[in-house]
């Protein structure tokens, strides 16, 4: 009886697989560590946009290029304070519920309305009017088209919302539609057969959020998964060498950065801020940790924003000599433990950094060594992101390390003005102001003469770089492994779709 | 007492407890999320906006919408209120209704659970009997180094070791998701694995206990043959500790849940609850730590009936 028990035990388990293995070939999954668990765009925008569920009123190629998306044609008014964007006709929400004017100003207000990009712009109202949508200004803002692009501006139809306005639903217009939703863990979509474009190849694909990056790897290894984003470094070099699929890794405008507060004592000068950048090794990050040595940092905007990238910028050095002749200069002088001391203060501060992006806290406890060479003793914080921004706001905070997207939008320059406009930002300068890059980052917003903008920025990436009120340490690379036989895949360094519409499987 | 007024009252008995239980777990689950450092504006606006878009403006918004400012003891009076009305509100971070997310999570967590017992039983029972039948023998050895060896190993590392071994090298099994029974067996064996490494010693023990009695040989003297003895009366006193057991197992269940859930990326209660901890989701924690306090209490319940069902002793006392 027990030989029976065992045999029955073990053919249970073994008796299970399967058909839904190798049913639906023409199925592509995607495997990504970002959960979605929320209907509401202000929230779950990033997943919805890049699986084209629904699209934005204006789109973007893998360059930042704006193109037509469900808007067709934009202009702004002389004065530079209207903008009116004409929308596309013929467009129906997969529910077949009409795409109108009056759908598209009412998911734009609320967008607006709702922490995101479109908040922080200087728009005074939004309205409809036949066919079109306009937006009024209090000032000149010609990076406005870009903030239409982003994920939180994306268009949901107004039946995507109970009667209270909570959105239960997504519904939207792109190739794609939703055909099952489990929170927060996969999206399970059919190919939208009426779509206004090109409909896609593939008639199904489906979404599956796995937090842990060996889970991420294993998927993309044993074929579960076709397309896999975000492979930790072990797990990238691991799919190197695996023949199904192919692992590649693309530069994005992702910086990993270190925020001074320069209105702390000890930084107020920029000579500290410049001492502590020299005491980084950056080429030893970047090859230990993020095991990308052409990513090493050496300013703050990466070669991926070619306009904000300055090749002519002399790259930020190593320098521990220069560092400590820097610091003495200021006055600070090695104590007894060796640790920096000046008019009786230890030179003593605290990090703040969060665990979500892995490599943090690694490179934080690679900054602690490399500033206690200099003389700098570092506490490190791990913990929840929000509490860079908390102690951005009361004041208490020393340095954060993190990592800001700029290119969040097609156009930086959104981004950079929040950090580098008057009063920095909670992601960017903290006590830091500097009237001509102000200026001229109001002036890059405010026009779309590509001369003008080059002059002024150009300005502002050189005071950055001289007097670094934050330090840029890594940019990033997006690792993204596809199965071999998917063809027309495009990995978007702006990170706005998977591009799920092109892809088809090859032979 | 006759049978059924004696289930009633057990019925009874556990109904009144699973009220306390909810009270009492609701307002210390909120006791607690109050008590821990760092501003819930904050940390609500983090877990909805992500870092790109989360910043001090955000978690203003945030304080404002879900009137965050108010004195702690007016939102518990709130949340206690809407209980008393079977409303557990809507999810901080997400805005989704918290029994909507509960009811899909709670069919996942509790049909990998019982995917795990399953498989644990149909482990632990069949070498445990073997081994309790010659305790000291080669198979008792064995599996107790083996039970010890399984006890060890972290759930997170066995589960990557089977999926390596099942999924990437043999293609048996999916690697992680759900999307139908086969996507259960990996999950199920990893929590099974480390339940049975140690209900199989229950087994082994309850058995070596019974085969060693007086009962147990006068059932062999009055000529009962070995199986049937085993049959008849071994199995049926070794199964009160070990039903018991299984009840017990629900804390490691629990635990070992959440972290195979994220490792197999099953949308699981368990899964959820540390995220809304983490988000400050204080309706999700709370309805979530209710919903998980309940199912005890019904456990406790169902193991009561069942000892009740295999030892007559109790019907009659």
């Amino acid at each position: 009886m027990l030989k029976l028990l065992c045999v029955a035990t073990l053919a249970a388990m073994l008796s299970l697989p399967t058909t839904a293995r190798s049913e639906a070939a023409k199925a592509v999954t995607v495997a990504a560590p970002w959960e979605v668990a929320s209907y509401d765009p202000a929230v779950s925008g990033f997943a919805i946009q890049k699986l084209q569920i629904m699209e934005n009123l204006i789109d973007a190629d893998e360059t930042g290029t704006l193109r037509p998306g469900l808007a067709t044609f934009w202009e702004a008014s002389q004065d530079g304070l209207t903008w009116t964007f004409t929308l596309r006709s013929g467009v129906i929400f997969h529910d077949g519920s009409p795409f109108d004017a009056a759908s598209v100003t009412s998911a734009l207000t609320r967008a607006w309305k709702q922490p995101g990009v479109l908040s922080k712009a200087p728009v005074t109202g939004i309205s409809a009017d036949d066919g079109s949508v306009v937006f009024t200004l209090e000032r000149p803002f010609a990076a406005l088209p870009a903030l239409l692009a982003h994920a939180t501006t994306i268009i949901p139809s107004q039946t995507s919302f109970d009667g209270e306005g909570k959105p239960n639903a997504l519904i939207g217009t792109g190739p794609f539609k939703v055909s099952a939703f489990t929170p927060p863990q996969s999206i399970d979509m059919v190919r939208n057969d009426k779509y206004w474009g090109t409909a896609p190849t593939i008639e199904k694909a489906s979404y599956l959020a796995a937090g842990r990056a060996e889970t991420r790897a294993l998927l993309a290894e044993s074929g579960d998964a076709d397309i896999v984003f975000t492979l930790d470094p072990s797990g990238y070099a691991r799919l190197k060498a695996v023949d199904k699929v192919t692992a590649v890794a693309v530069p994005i405008p992702r910086v990993v950065t270190l925020k001074v507060n320069a209105s702390h004592p000890f930084f107020a000068d920029p000579r500290a801020r410049q001492a502590l950048s020299m005491s980084i090794n950056r080429a030893g990050i970047a090859s230990a940790i993020t095991r990308f040595p052409e990513s090493a940092a050496g300013q703050l905007f990466p070669p991926a924003l070619n306009k904000w990238h300055d090749p002519e910028l002399p790259a930020l050095t190593h320098d521990i000599a220069g560092a400590k002749a820097l610091l003495s200069e200021l006055g600070w002088a090695a104590g007894e433990d060796g640790i920096l001391v000046k008019d009786g203060e230890r030179f003593s501060i605290l990090l703040r950094t969060f665990p979500d992006r892995p490599e943090l806290p690694l490179i934080a406890a690679a900054l602690q060594d490399m500033w206690k060479e200099i003389g700098i003793e570092l506490e490190v914080s791990v913990s929840n992101y929000s509490e860079i921004p908390a102690g951005h706001r009361d004041g208490t905070l020393h340095v954060a390390l993190y990592a800001r997207n700029y290119g969040l939008t097609p156009d930086p320059v959104g981004t950079a003005l929040q950090d580098f406009g008057e009063g920095g930002g909670d992601w960017g300068a903290m006590g830091w102001e500097n009237a001509e890059v102000a200026k001229a980052l109001n002036d890059v917003a405010m026009t779309s003469d590509d001369a003008v903008r080059a002059a002024n920025i150009a300005m502002v990436t050189g005071i950055l770089h001289a007097e670094l009120p934050v330090i840029p340490i890594v940019w990033y690379q997006h690792t993204v492994s596809v199965a071999a036989g998917l063809k027309g895949v495009v990995i978007d360094p702006l990170q706005r779709s998977y591009g799920l519409s092109e892809v088809y499987w090859g032979k | 007492m006759t049978p059924s007024n004696a289930f009633l009252a057990a019925l009874l008995q556990r109904g009144l407890q699973a009220v306390i239980v909810a009270v009492i777990v609701g307002v210390v689950s909120f006791a607690m999320m109050q008590a821990l450092p760092g501003d819930a504006a904050y940390r609500i606006a983090a877990g909805r906006y992500g870092y790109d878009m989360m910043d001090a403006a955000a978690a203003d918004a945030v304080r404002a919408e879900l009137g965050l400012d108010r004195p702690w003891f007016a939102q518990l009076v709130d949340w206690l209120s809407a209980l008393a009305q079977f409303d557990l509100g809507r999810s901080l971070v997400y805005g989704t209704p918290v029994i909507d997310e509960i009811s899909t999570q709670l069919g996942y967590s509790l049909l990998l659970a019982g995917g795990a017992v399953l498989t644990s039983l149909m482990i632990a029972i069949p070498i445990g009997i073997a081994a309790g039948l010659k305790p000291g023998g080669w198979l008792d050895r064995l599996t107790l180094a083996f039970s010890v060896f399984l006890r060890a190993i972290p759930a997170f590392a066995l589960g990557v070791v089977l999926v390596l071994v099942f999924a990437v090298q043999l293609n048996l099994f999916p690697v992680a998701g759900f999307r139908g029974p086969e996507h259960l067996v990996l999950p199920s064996l990893t929590l099974g694995l480390g339940l049975a490494a140690v209900s199989n010693r229950v087994v082994r023990d309850a058995v070596a206990q019974a085969m060693a009695s007086e009962w147990q040989l006068f059932s062999r003297t009055k000529g009962l043959s070995a199986r049937l003895t085993v049959l008849r009366h071994v199995v049926r006193n070794a199964a009160l500790p070990v039903v018991t057991y299984v009840g017990v197992q629900m804390a490691y269940l629990i635990e070992g849940v959440v972290i195979v859930e994220t490792v197999f990326a099953w949308p699981g209660i368990g899964h959820a609850l540390v995220h809304a901890i983490f988000g400050r989701d204080i309706a999700m924690v709370q309805g979530t730590a209710l919903t998980l306090g309940l199912i005890y209490v019904a456990l406790n319940l169902l193991v009561d009936l069942a000892c009740r069902g295999i030892d007559p002793r109790t019907r009659t006392a």
